[in-house]
C-alpha cells in the first residue's frame, strides 16, 4: 500500500482542499460549540487566584475544554511572561519561580500554535 | 396511532430540502403510510408549488394555529395518492406567527391520524427553523457535497443534540440522518467534489440516502410533481431508496457512479 501511494500519490484536487478545509474549520468550531456554560466563570475566579500573587491581564489566561482520543481534558493556559511578581505576606510561593512553573506553557495536543 | 415527525433540514438553503420532503412524503404515501408534508417556510410558500397544489390553497398552517380554520379546512388530498396530504403555510410576513405552543398543538392532532408528518425547514437558523426541528423525532439532513452546505449541516446536527423538544425533556435523542442530494459521481471521480466517504467521514450521522444530480428533478418542478412519481428518474429511485431504507429495508447504494465508460476505458483509467 505504501509502495503504492508513493507511485501514485493522492493529487491534490480541489475536492481534498475541500474536504482538509472542512476538518479544520469544524474541529474548532465544535470544540467552541461544546464549551460548557461555567467556563468564563472558571477564567474570572482563576484570574482573581493568580492575580493575588502575579500581576495578570485577562487576556493572560485562557480556560479551554478540549479532547485528546477519548480523554476529555481541561486546558489553563496561564502566561505570566513579563508579569510583575507582587510581594506576599506569608511567602505562599512568594519567589515567583513556583508561578513560573504554572505555564512554561507546553501546549496541549490539540491547541494550534500561534 | 401515534405519527412520527420527521423535519427535513440544513442549515443552508437550495440544497433540496423542499424537493426532497416532497419527494420523501410522497415516496411514504406510495407505501400506503398515511402521511402530511408540512411547509414552515412562513412568508416563502413553495411547497405548495412544488407538490402541485398552489391552486387549490385556501386556509393555511398560521389559520389553523390561530383557530381561524380547522384542522381539516386546511389540509390538501394530494390527486394522485390518497394517502398523501399537503399542509401549506402562510404567506403572510410576520415568522414570529409560528407559535410553540400553536405549533406543538397542531402536531399533536396531525399524530391522531396520520402515520408520517412531513416537516419541510426553511433555511436558516431563526425561529422558523428552529421550531420546525424542536418537534421532531427524526431529521433528515439535506446536504450537498459542497463545503457551505457540508458546515451548515454540522452546525443543524449540532443544534438538534441540545435544542430539540427531546434534548429539553432528556427524551431519546432525535434520530439523525444525513441525505446527500445533487451528487454528481462524474466531478467526484474528476476530484472536483467531495466524496460520499468525505461527508460521510466529517458529519460521522448514519446515511439515508444519495440523491444523484438529475435533469429530471427540475422537470419534476416544472410540472408540480414529487420526483418519486418519475419511474424513470435516477433521482426518482434514489428517493424511492431512502424512504424504504428510513422504514427499516436494508437497499445497497445505487447511483454511485458515473455512467457506464466504455471497457477499455475503464480498464486503461482516466482518458
Amino acid at each position: 500500500m505504501r509502495l503504492l501511494n508513493l507511485l501514485f500519490p493522492e493529487r491534490r484536487t480541489t475536492a481534498v482542499i475541500a474536504r482538509e478545509r472542512l476538518k479544520i474549520v469544524l474541529a474548532h468550531e465544535r470544540a467552541s460549540r461544546e464549551a460548557p456554560d461555567f467556563l468564563p466563570v472558571l477564567q474570572k475566579e482563576l484570574l482573581d487566584v493568580i492575580g493575588r500573587y502575579v500581576e495578570i491581564r485577562s487576556d493572560m489566561i485562557r480556560v479551554n475544554l478540549g479532547k485528546s482520543g477519548d480523554t476529555s481534558l481541561l486546558e489553563i493556559n496561564v502566561e505570566i511572561d513579563g508579569a510583575g511578581v507582587k510581594p506576599t505576606k506569608n511567602g505562599a510561593s512568594g519567589d515567583g519561580k513556583a508561578a513560573a512553573r504554572i505555564d512554561q506553557g507546553i501546549a496541549a495536543p490539540w491547541v494550534k500554535p500561534s | 396511532m401515534a405519527g412520527k415527525v420527521i423535519v427535513l433540514t440544513s442549515g443552508k438553503g437550495g440544497v433540496g430540502k423542499t424537493t426532497s420532503a416532497a419527494a420523501f412524503a410522497a415516496g411514504l404515501a406510495l407505501r400506503g403510510h398515511r402521511t402530511v408534508v408540512i411547509d414552515f417556510d412562513v412568508g416563502l410558500r413553495n411547497l405548495d408549488l412544488i407538490m402541485g397544489c398552489e391552486r387549490r390553497v385556501v386556509f393555511d398552517f398560521i389559520n389553523v394555529i390561530n383557530g381561524d380554520a380547522k384542522l381539516n379546512q386546511a389540509l390538501i388530498k394530494d390527486k394522485r395518492n390518497d394517502h398523501l396530504f399537503i399542509f401549506p403555510t402562510s404567506q403572510t410576513r410576520d415568522k414570529d406567527a409560528l407559535k410553540r405552543d400553536g405549533v406543538g398543538r397542531v402536531l399533536e392532532e396531525l399524530k391522531d391520524s396520520f402515520d408520517y408528518i412531513v416537516c419541510d425547514s426553511p433555511a436558516g437558523i431563526e425561529h422558523g427553523a428552529l421550531t420546525a426541528m424542536y418537534f421532531a423525532d427524526s431529521a433528515i439532513i439535506v446536504t450537498n457535497p459542497e463545503v457551505s452546505s457540508v458546515r451548515d449541516s454540522d452546525r443543524i446536527i449540532g443544534l438538534l443534540a441540545s435544542k430539540s423538544r427531546r434534548a429539553e425533556f432528556n427524551l431519546e435523542p432525535v434520530a439523525v440522518h444525513l441525505l446527500l442530494a445533487r451528487y454528481s459521481p462524474e466531478r467526484v471521480r474528476k476530484g472536483e467534489m467531495l466524496t460520499l466517504e468525505d461527508v460521510k467521514e466529517i458529519l460521522s450521522i448514519p446515511l439515508l440516502g444519495v440523491i444523484p444530480e438529475s435533469e429530471s428533478v427540475l422537470r419534476a418542478s416544472n410540472t408540480g410533481t414529487p420526483i418519486v412519481f418519475d419511474e424513470e428518474s435516477s433521482a426518482g429511485r434514489a428517493y424511492h431508496d431512502a424512504v424504504a431504507r428510513f422504514l427499516g429495508e436494508q437497499r445497497e447504494m445505487r447511483f454511485l457512479q458515473p455512467e457506464r465508460r466504455s471497457f477499455f476505458r475503464a480498464l486503461f483509467g482516466r482518458a
